[in-house]
């Protein structure tokens, strides 16, 4: 056993052989993944209806009309209520929205929507704000409806047979992910957002360790051996990337097998990610033994960034909720390009040539990683 | 064995060494005394390889100890005043872990077994040292800068927090040692340790070495008046406790 098996064997063992503390460090992912999974989609299946309420004071042919064409959109979760108990609704937070068709409404909008400058009845829409998403939604399904009663209603005189009014066209909605006949799962989004929040998290104990044995002694004894400093720091970032790829993998395995996660596009690009990943964790963890004095403070310090890291890199919510100025920065942090990189193989259905840039970027922060830690590393006690 | 030739080192504006120079020959055991901060520890580091020195040499049979991975560093074993183990990996593991940095590749299991025998955990090779008491870890500690089979060992106060018994033991290891052709530095607090153990002494004050040699010739340096005293002394506490629990080790 030469000395660089000796070194990663050993911390091989230490980490492994702390079954507690290893399976809590899978389990979590694991369960904060399925439950964000869960809440952003889950599985495939059709898509979420919108509780919504429909409040008819007109209680004419149009505006039941409405209510009948409303009814049968599969997109609503429809219900009837009076204006007291639907606004009570969402106030509670049981209904995301609320329209409230006026009095008279059957009788002025027929003749609004021909003529310019006829007084329009108002619709009021309310709506939950903490689920403003919704509105916009809501009020276009409730024009797509709405206009095809009311130019039901004033397409031909009184008595005499109308023409059916529908919308000019059909909308076809289609998901587009790595296969025809693959849906997209909610939670190959927080398997690759949680996977690596708590790998990097192993990182910080990796950096850690490294202080602690500065603290009881091992380090210098370490250093008096004939061994190398490359050898040493070298060993350390192997031994931090082995492992970080056996959680990796432990984590996934749990994605494909309990959620249906699956890798719709390259293996190998997927592979190369996962690893390219793990050493940029293992150089993070040396970059936090670099810079860091005490372990108590530096576990601290080492956590708010790595959360601010994975916040930034879309691990908790997809990038694109982001401001534009901010998807921009985000290109320069790493942990943008590990879920990035992970999605595109997995539900994105993303061939290897999708691989490439993120692994690029990765190597270049890990290369950057570890030369700063390098540099700055305190070799003197 | 080992030899140290006029080391330098300073920290800032403050020299901690400045011109120590010492030799340790094999089969003998060497004491280096010296009031804190008086730059033990600092010459330690640097006879291990540990520290470079701003100026000076270290040589063991003619090689420099100077380099990351030089051989002459292979020859040296350290035990330093931490105890520096891993207390999640069984003691035969830590020894194996240290004997494979020495480039021991061999028999590494037989050479790991050999030094535990020495300091008598043998039957606690499969245990982790965090089940260990104090004594015994410092026991594991000496061994872990055995298994390679030095000539040349460095202790930095082994016997720091240990019980009589195993202080004894500690001694026992280290006569042993010195029997079997050894060079050994020894650094104490205690005078009695030094006393008892060391064949020549180097006392360090102020980064300078202030005396070196056998403990009669140190003594001649007192003036006249002083180098005889009629002590009177009572049994002290440890004679009692050694008389009333024995000699042998208890873990």
């Amino acid at each position: 056993m030469n000395a660089l098996t000796a070194l990663v064997r050993k911390d091989l063992f230490l980490y492994f052989s702390n079954k507690r503390a290893l399976t809590i460090t899978l389990a979590a992912p694991i369960l904060i993944a399925a439950f964000f999974g869960s809440v952003m989609g889950g599985a495939p299946k059709k898509p979420t209806r919108v509780p919504v309420a429909v409040v008819d004071l007109d209680a004419s042919p149009v505006s039941k009309a409405i209510v009948a064409s409303m009814r049968a959109d599969t997109a609503l979760d429809l219900r009837e209520l009076s204006e007291a108990d639907a606004l009570a609704e969402v106030r509670a937070g049981h209904l995301r929205a609320a329209a409230v068709v006026p009095k008279g409404f059957g009788e002025q909008a027929p003749q609004a929507i021909f003529t310019p400058g006829a007084r329009k009845p108002d619709v009021v829409v309310h709506y939950d704000p903490s689920q403003s998403m919704a509105l916009a939604m809501v009020k276009g399904i409730l024009t797509e409806h709405v206009v095809k009663a009311v130019a039901a209603a004033a397409a031909g005189p009184a008595g005499m047979p109308r023409p059916a009014l529908s919308m000019p066209f059909n909308t076809e909605s289609r998901e587009v992910t790595g296969g025809e006949h693959a849906g997209y799962n909610g939670f190959a989004h927080s398997f690759a957002g949680m996977g690596v929040q708590f790998v990097l998290f192993m990182g910080i104990e990796l950096g850690v360790g490294v202080l602690l044995m500065r603290r009881l002694g091992l380090w210098k004894r370490l250093r008096a051996a004939p061994v190398s400093r490359t050898l040493l720091l070298g060993s350390r970032i192997a031994s931090g990337t082995l492992i970080a790829s056996i959680l990796m993998a432990g984590i996934y395995a749990a994605a494909i097998i309990l959620f249906g996660v699956r890798i719709q596009g390259s293996v190998a690009g997927f592979v190369l990610i996962a690893l390219s990943f793990a050493l940029l964790t293992s150089t993070f963890g040396l970059l936090i033994a670099a810079l860091g004095r005490t372990p108590e403070a530096t576990r601290g310090l080492a956590v708010l960034a790595t959360l601010l890291l994975v916040m930034l890199g879309g691990a908790w919510v997809p990038t694109f909720v982001f401001p534009e100025w901010l998807q921009a920065a985000t290109l320069f942090v790493p942990t943008r390009w590990a879920v990035d990189g992970l999605e595109a193989m997995t539900w994105r259905g993303q061939g290897f040539d999708a691989a490439l840039a993120p692994v690029g970027a990765m190597l270049a922060f890990s290369a950057l990683f570890a030369a700063i830690a390098i540099r700055r590393f305190d070799w003197e006690e | 064995m080992l030899q140290a030739r006029d080391l330098w080192k300073a920290y800032g504006s403050k020299a901690a060494v400045a011109g120590v120079s010492l030799d340790v020959a094999a089969g003998e055991i060497v004491g280096l005394l010296g009031p804190n901060g008086a730059g033990k520890s600092t010459t330690v580091a640097m006879l291990c390889g540990l520290t470079h020195p701003d100026r000076g040499t270290v040589t063991l049979a003619g090689e420099p100890v100077a380099g990351e991975a030089s051989r002459a560093k292979r020859r040296i074993g350290l035990v330093p005043q931490d105890i520096a183990l891993y207390e999640d990996l069984p003691a035969l593991a830590n020894l194996e872990l240290f004997g494979a940095l020495y480039g021991v590749k061999d028999d590494l299991a037989d050479h790991a077994r050999a030094a535990l025998e020495l300091v008598g955990l043998a039957d606690r090779a499969k245990d982790k040292p965090q089940s260990f008491s104090g004594g015994m870890k410092r026991r594991l500690n000496i061994a872990c800068a055995l298994v390679h089979d030095p000539d040349v060992l460095l202790f930095d106060e082994p016997t720091v927090g240990v019980d009589p018994q195993s202080r004894n033991a500690i001694f026992d290891n280290l006569e042993t040692l010195r029997a079997r052709g050894k060079a050994l530095l020894y650094t104490t607090h205690y005078m009695e340790e030094a006393e008892r153990l060391c064949d020549r002494i180097v006392i360090v004050d102020h980064g300078k070495v202030v005396a070196s040699d056998r403990k009669a010739a140190l003594v001649a340096l007192l003036p006249s008046e002083k180098r005889t005293r009629t002590v009177v002394r009572e049994a002290s506490l440890e004679d009692v406790f050694l008389h009333l629990t024995g000699r042998d080790l208890r873990d």
